[in-house]
């Protein structure tokens, strides 16, 4: 099947979560503390690797396996829906420990936990589609 | 052969985390990003809510990038991770010592994820009611920390700058300012 890179590609993320220990409630305090360099660190050297990535890919017209030509688009400015939704999503983090592919991650390992998490998450979702004209972007 | 087993230094496994940029890239033009997914899932409910109306076909990619996360992280915890508990700071270990977190072994407190403590108020509040906001917030803010932190961090995107400088602020004033209240 075509798309089975696809989930390759996210096994490769899964290996990663699990080996940088990014899906720990633990790890998730020490870096809001700002006791380690951990998760900044990760952040950081990531970070680097993509932009130079999409620097070189630009610059030079790169393509894709298939021979299409590579194009990147960023998500569009709301500074309102970025802040307020940022927010709340930070809060998240905290109580939960994980972010979304950190979510799947956690599902991986068994943690009955996992489940609960995913299920509120996508009630939240479904929450902000359902109001999503009545709030500020 | 320690790695084989072991948790990876930040160093080796953040460039890892940035290779996956190109890797999607490359293979297909795809953007990294996690939290659409569970858009895509939402929309496969039948409903008449506008922001789940759209060819689902188009966000399959990222349904399998999901699965491939729990597959990937499945075989990794299983067969290469044996941790008896998460090396954080000392300091970390005190604030939460303090804070009444007594069990620091596994990846998340007992107190609270644990098979019996997830169905008292207090697990039910960390795990759905941060769930929901982890959710809400996702999609209000358009994208999470592989979409926003990582994929427009590496673009100069200001949406993504914005956005991942409310994550941390929300994150650390939850942190000091209402952890210590709730836990």
């Amino acid at each position: 099947m075509k798309q089975t890179k696809f989930l390759l590609a996210g096994m490769f993320f899964g290996l990663l979560i699990i080996k940088s220990e990014a899906l720990s409630w633990f790890r998730i305090q020490e870096m809001f503390r700002f006791q380690s360099i951990h998760m900044f660190g990760i952040f950081g050297t990531a970070i680097l690797v993509g932009s130079i990535s999409v620097y070189a890919i630009k610059s030079l017209q790169l393509k894709t396996i298939e021979g299409e030509l590579i194009t990147l688009k960023k998500k569009p400015l709301k500074p309102r829906a970025q802040i307020f939704g940022g927010l709340l999503f930070g809060f998240g983090w905290v109580l939960t420990g994980l972010c979304i592919a950190p979510v799947y991650a956690l599902i991986g390992t068994g943690y009955a936990a996992s489940f609960l998490i995913l299920f509120g998450a996508l009630a939240g979702v479904f929450v902000y589609g359902w109001s999503k004209n009545k709030l500020p972007h | 052969m320690s790695f084989i087993i072991e948790p990876w230094p930040w160093y080796v496994v953040g460039p890892l985390m940035g290779a996956t940029i190109p890797l999607l890239l490359f293979s297909g033009n795809k953007m990294l990003g996690a939290s659409s997914s569970l858009q895509h899932l939402c929309a496969l409910l039948p409903n008449r809510i506008d922001y789940f109306q759209y060819d689902i076909k188009k966000g399959f990619w990222n349904l399998l990038f999901a699965a491939g996360v729990i597959l990937g992280a499945a075989l990794t915890y299983h067969f290469f991770y044996q941790v008896e508990s998460v090396n954080i700071a000392d300091s970390t270990k005190e604030d939460l010592l303090a804070l009444g977190i007594q069990n620091l072994e596994g990846l998340m407190p007992e107190e609270i994820f644990s098979n019996q403590s997830l169905w008292s108020v207090k697990g039910l509040f960390f795990s759905l009611v941060g769930g929901f906001m982890l959710g809400f917030g996702v999609r209000y803010a358009g994208g999470c920390t592989s979409g926003h932190g990582f994929m427009g961090l590496s673009q100069m995107s200001l949406s993504s700058t914005i956005a991942v400088i409310s994550f941390f602020v929300g994150g650390t004033l939850f942190t000091h300012f209402v952890l210590p209240f709730i836990l």
